[in-house]
């Protein structure tokens, strides 16, 4: 079948094919197999830039070719191909000496998808300061949807924005950063969210009431409930989706 | 919904601005619809920036319509949906596969042309135009190798299609040359044939050459190059033959700014502007004699 040698690394062909002098050509159908080839790296060097910088174009179209050999598009829409990415970055041990590799990358796929993403308004201040003081701790804010949270050991936020002008500045601190990716207007906008701050937005994301995520924080000395929650409204976490408050909720 | 007789452009991200600013003189904008089958955002936002001063021309290149299984439903109704909201002046798909057992090529890839596989695209047209709501043009493919159980000429089996749905056809010119010369036919001949009543859009575009392993030419179908002189004068050719046609120039891979792009394009209407003037000189002629 025709398919099947589509993706095959050997320059073999199925039967059945010809040329106008009858003849087998293998070359000819190497346009084939080189077009499905190239398109789908080429749709993860668009969803994967600062991956394919770290690691240099040779390696990453290696990479992004053992991807494409375990995990073919079975959709059309190839906006959202290659989720799986990060994770198979992760387990490819010719990348194991860059640690942080699979991390930039569920960066990427998180912006992939955020810029994609449904069109939603912005819960604003007013609309918070609507809700009944006493019903704050029960009532929940709905997450925009092209709000995401990417957590990991290494500084990917930093990492990722020094590459974005040249020269490259080095990473001054090498410590665990949580990025919070919103969409204020249409470009989606990156910021590394304080340490004490991480737990919180990341209840209030998976969609815990205010009083629960603020408990999430409770561990941490310097964590200011007023001010870790203007800043998320502020960047942008949440869309204008009146807070939903239960109103028998008296737990 | 027709396209108008002008030339048009592949719409990229990166040019959205620069066409808003300077509004240049074309007739329409193509987008792959798969590029907005996102759920918002910025593709979205743009499209619906460029539709408001421009008709534009929806191309599917992922549909697989000469595949064997059953069409994506859920595709036909990604498709119906973009249609409704942008109202383009043209849909077109393309003879040619891409998924296989739910798994998707990203390529288009050849079928062989047979009653069986004819009455099978056949098929497969009359429900996307069922399913879109509209009436849709079918595109000529460019190929790299025959199918030995071919036993129908490419220009008739397309012609069947649209006899039995009702389809139009777009004429890749490009196409036609990358075809002819691999399979080593005449192109002319090709256009000279084709059904030129039934085309509602021209395509153009450059291609990559290389060679097969006897040491032939082949070229392919890359979109990464301005027109080549000899598609250019295959595309003059089909206008002293059929009249002026909406002409896409296609520049896909390798895009260069918007400038160079449009450069491309007034050379299109400078084209179109002598076909329009042959045709209606021969009009003035035919109704004094």
């Amino acid at each position: 079948m025709f398919s099947t040698y589509l993706l095959a690394r050997e320059a073999v062909m199925p039967e059945g094919l010809s040329t106008r002098c009858g003849r087998l050509d293998a070359r000819r159908f190497a346009v084939y197999r080189n077009n499905v080839g190239v398109g789908l790296t080429r749709a993860l060097e668009r969803r994967y830039p600062l991956v394919m910088r770290l690691v240099g174009e040779d390696f990453f179209r290696g990479m992004a070719r053992a991807y494409v050999d375990v995990e073919r598009p079975t959709s059309p829409v190839l906006l959202t191909y290659g989720s799986g990415f990060p994770a198979f970055v992760a387990g490819f041990e010719p990348a194991r000496s860059v640690p942080y590799l699979s991390d930039i990358a569920r960066l990427e796929d998180a912006m992939a998808s955020a810029f994609h993403s449904r069109d939603a308004g912005l819960l604003t201040m007013d609309a918070l300061a609507a809700v009944p003081p006493e019903r704050l701790g029960t009532a929940r804010l709905t997450p925009h949807p092209a709000a995401r949270l990417v957590s990991s050991a290494f500084p990917i936020g930093t990492i990722f924005a020094n590459h974005q002008a040249e020269p490259v500045r080095p990473v001054e601190h090498w410590v665990a950063e949580a990025v919070l990716i919103t969409r204020p207007d249409i470009r989606c906008e990156l910021t590394v969210l304080p340490a004490w701050d991480v737990a919180f937005a990341a209840a209030l994301l998976n969609g815990a009431p205010l009083g629960e995520a603020a408990m999430a924080a409770a561990d941490e000395p310097t964590f200011d409930f007023g001010r870790a929650l203007t800043a998320l409204i502020r960047l942008g976490a949440f869309s204008d989706d009146a807070p939903i408050i239960k109103e028998n909720d008296d737990a | 919904m027709a396209l108008p007789v002008a030339a048009g452009l592949g719409l990229k991200p990166d040019h959205v601005d620069t066409i808003l600013k300077t509004r240049p003189a074309l007739g329409f904008f193509e987008v792959h619809a798969e590029n907005y089958m996102g759920e918002g955002g910025l593709p979205h936002r743009q499209l619906a920036a460029i539709a408001e001063p421009y008709p534009l021309s929806l191309h599917g290149v992922g549909l697989s319509i000469g595949g064997e299984g059953d069409l994506d439903r859920d595709h036909l109704k990604r498709l119906r949906h973009l249609i409704e909201r942008y109202r383009p002046a043209s849909f077109s798909e393309h003879l040619a596969w891409s998924t296989h057992d739910s798994e998707f090529f990203n390529d288009l890839l050849p079928l062989p042309y047979t009653p069986e596989t004819l009455d099978r695209v056949a098929r497969h047209v009359a429900e996307t135009q069922e399913a879109v709501g509209t009436r849709m043009l079918l595109e000529n493919p460019s190929t790299y190798l025959i199918f030995a159980e071919s036993t129908i000429e490419e220009i008739d089996f397309l012609a069947a299609i649209s006899d039995r749905t009702g389809c139009g056809l777009l004429l890749d010119v490009n196409n036609v040359m990358v075809s002819a010369v691999n399979h080593r036919l005449d192109p002319f001949a090709y256009i000279d044939r084709f059904p030129m009543e039934k085309v509602g859009e021209i395509h153009l575009a450059g291609y990559d050459e290389t060679e097969d392993e006897a040491g032939e030419r082949l070229l392919i179908d890359a979109h990464a190059s301005p027109v080549l002189p000899d598609v250019f004068a295959l595309y003059s050719h089909m206008l002293d033959r059929a009249g002026p046609l909406p002409t896409l120039v296609e520049w896909d891979n390798d895009v260069p700014e918007f400038p160079a792009l449009y450069a491309e394009a007034k050379k299109v209407e400078a084209a179109l502007a002598r076909a329009r003037l042959a045709s209606s000189e021969a009009a003035i002629s035919r109704s004094a004699a």
